[in-house]
């Protein structure tokens, strides 16, 4: 336990990078997510096929997908860049399905309305049917923040240093206090993520605490 | 004006819900389009705003063929109002009601003012104005829907079942609130039910839809309670269609008995069976048995079953005044609700047998509309 005491500060410099690296992908991939989630409900046959791929994609071991990113993008096999990549597909593969399912969670009779009062295809989009798909983004958002904070870690393998280092320095100098430190600075930072995403998601969706008159 | 010619829609899965539609809707008119579920109704009221596109045939607006006008902008000009409203539920009443001139591109202030002032057109009270839909009432968000319909003041409305989702006794409060706006509006509307009652009250004119989407028969309200077509109209009106067909004809000049009445108040040592009792200023308050009386007649003695029918309603309303009044003698009053008179159930029939029915048009034969049977089978 001296070892935590001595050395807990480090969890700042690792938590930060490790916030980094799981959080700008979340941003990416829900950006990415979007117009291909409205690309599943557009074309009815292109659903299966994006959602199983985008499922499928999930299924890739992160070790691999971190070894083959600077194959695939040509980069530096050290360089963070290859971790946002690998997260992105993870975080994109879990969203695409939210969001599709977010926007047909929209009534029809709305969307109907929306059409009968004239918003062209792009306007209904962005004003009505978006907006209503959030609150099944935002739930499929906190997972995939959750699922994020804990594949980060497997990057210290690559070299990528964030929080994931402890656990495995802990585990080769078997220093339980450094395990320990990490496994609870990995819960703490998916805590602040599901806050943070909770806290948007209720200023974006006020319509849905009113209670009923 | 709103002209469908030889308007056919088939779904891809070659099921026809229209066909060969020839429909005109006159403008400044409600045209009620009424029939069985499934017989296409929804989609010819769809394929006014080319919601769904004719297989052919074509629609005209006021002339123009809709087919040549671009579809969000046409129906930026068109209310819609459909039957759960159709609210967005992200947005307040007002945003919601601001929605058509806000892609109009009004400025704000005006679609404030405007919002707020349907708020009242339309009953409702302004505090609502910064709920969410789902905080409001089935009948308070049908409001709304048609507040929303009506904002950038479009010459032409599509209503479907826009009233269905509410309990009986509101859904008569909102079509007796639209009919007076309607009143006002003159708007050109197309209106869709499937309730033969309310296709008859809100109507100037009401086309019957057959399943297969085949109009069965075009004309105003009294006409067709009086003149079915053939047996599927028939059937559809109703067996109470003669007793209903009586709101359409106005009262004749009906032999009026005066009546003896007693003040609220007042105390009596008549003797008759039944004493009609009016308040200062004439009007009928209700009826009472004098020997039950015990004193001056009070609130609690008042028998107040039966209905009053003003000189200038309909037969139905004066036959329905006699029937339901516990002495038998109908309560007639005039526009301003005092009494005139009495009329008894006997007296009414003999009126209703002098009356003239709607006449038979020559050229009516099953399945061909009249060309514009408001203006024709206006009932005498
Ligand atoms: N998109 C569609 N594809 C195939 N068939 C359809 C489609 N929409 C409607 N139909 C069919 O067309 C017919 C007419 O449908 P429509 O919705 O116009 O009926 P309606 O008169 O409005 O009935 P209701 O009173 O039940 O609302 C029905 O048989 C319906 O099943
Ligand atoms: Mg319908």
């Amino acid at each position: 336990m001296t070892w935590i005491q001595d050395n807990w500060t480090v969890i700042f410099p690792l938590g930060w990078s490790h916030a980094v690296l799981a959080g700008v992908p979340l941003v990416i991939g829900l950006i990415l997510a979007i117009p291909l989630g409205w690309a599943a409900r557009r074309w009815r046959r292109a659903y299966p096929v994006i959602v199983s791929t985008s499922g499928l994609l999930y299924t890739i071991p992160s070790l691999a997908l971190f070894i083959l990113m600077p194959l695939i993008l040509g980069t530096q096999i050290l360089d963070p860049v290859n971790v946002v990549a690998a997260m992105t597909v993870y975080t994109v593969a879990l969203l695409v399905r939210t969001v599709a399912d977010g926007l047909g969670s929209v009534p029809d009779h709305v969307q109907q309305a929306a059409t009968a009062m004239g918003y062209g295809g792009l306007r209904r989009f962005l004003v009505v049917e978006l907006p209503l798909a959030i609150p099944v983004i935002i739930a499929g958002l906190r997972v995939a923040a959750v699922s994020n904070v804990s594949i980060v870690s497997v990057a210290s393998l690559i070299g990528v240093s964030q929080l994931g280092d402890l656990l495995v320095d802990g585990f080769n100098r078997n220093i339980p206090g450094e395990l320990l430190l990490g496994i609870a600075a990995c819960l703490a930072l998916a805590l602040v993520f599901d806050v943070v995403i909770t806290a948007v998601g209720r200023a974006l969706t006020p319509w849905t605490r009113t209670a009923r008159a | 004006m709103i002209r469908f010619d030889r308007v056919t829609k088939r779904f891809p899965d070659g099921t026809v819900a229209v066909d060969e539609l020839d429909l005109t809707a006159p403008t400044g008119k409600i045209t009620v389009l009424v029939g069985p579920s499934g017989c296409g109704k929804t989609t010819s009221l769809r394929m006014v705003n080319r919601m769904i596109e004719p297989t052919s045939g074509a629609i005209y607006l006021d002339g123009t063929d809709t087919a040549d006008l671009k579809a969000a902008e046409m129906r930026r000009g068109i209310g819609y109002v459909i039957q759960h409203a159709g609210l967005f539920p992200h947005r307040t009443i007002v945003e919601n009601i601001g929605a058509v001139p806000t892609l109009l591109g009004w400025d704000k202030k005006r679609i404030q003012e405007r919002s707020m002032e349907l708020l009242e057109r339309v009953g409702l009270d302004p505090s609502v104005a910064r709920r969410y839909p789902s905080q409001l009432s089935g009948g308070q968000q049908q409001r709304v829907g048609v507040a929303r319909a009506l904002a950038a003041d479009p010459p032409v409305m599509l209503m479907d079942e826009p009233f269905s989702a509410v309990d009986p006794v509101v859904r008569e409060q909102l079509q007796d609130e639209f009919l007076r706006l309607q009143d006002e509006l003159d708007k050109t509307i197309i209106f869709v039910t499937h309730d033969i009652d309310e296709a008859i009250k809100m109507g100037d004119q009401v086309a019957v839809l057959r399943v297969g989407g085949r109009l069965a028969q075009m004309a105003d309200p009294a006409y067709l309670l009086t003149h079915p077509a053939d047996d599927f109209v028939a059937d559809f009106v109703g067996r109470d269609r003669g007793y209903r067909a009586l709101s359409f004809q106005a009262s004749p000049r009906l032999p009026l008995h005066s009546e003896r009445t007693l003040l609220m108040g007042e105390a009596t040592d008549r003797t008759d069976e039944w004493i009609l009792v009016v308040d200062d200023e004439h009007r009928p308050q209700g009826w009472v048995e004098p020997s039950r009386l015990s004193g001056p007649v009070t609130e609690a003695d008042l028998q107040r079953g039966g209905t009053v029918a003003r000189a200038s309603g309909s037969l139905r309303a004066a036959l329905d005044a006699a029937l339901s009044a516990p002495s038998r003698r109908g309560v007639i009053v005039d526009d301003s609700g005092e009494l005139i008179g009495t009329v008894r159930a006997h007296e009414v029939l003999a009126a209703i047998e002098d009356a003239d029915r709607p006449e038979l048009q020559d050229d009516d034969q099953a399945g061909s509309p009249a060309p514009d049977p408001a203006a024709e089978h206006t009932p005498s």
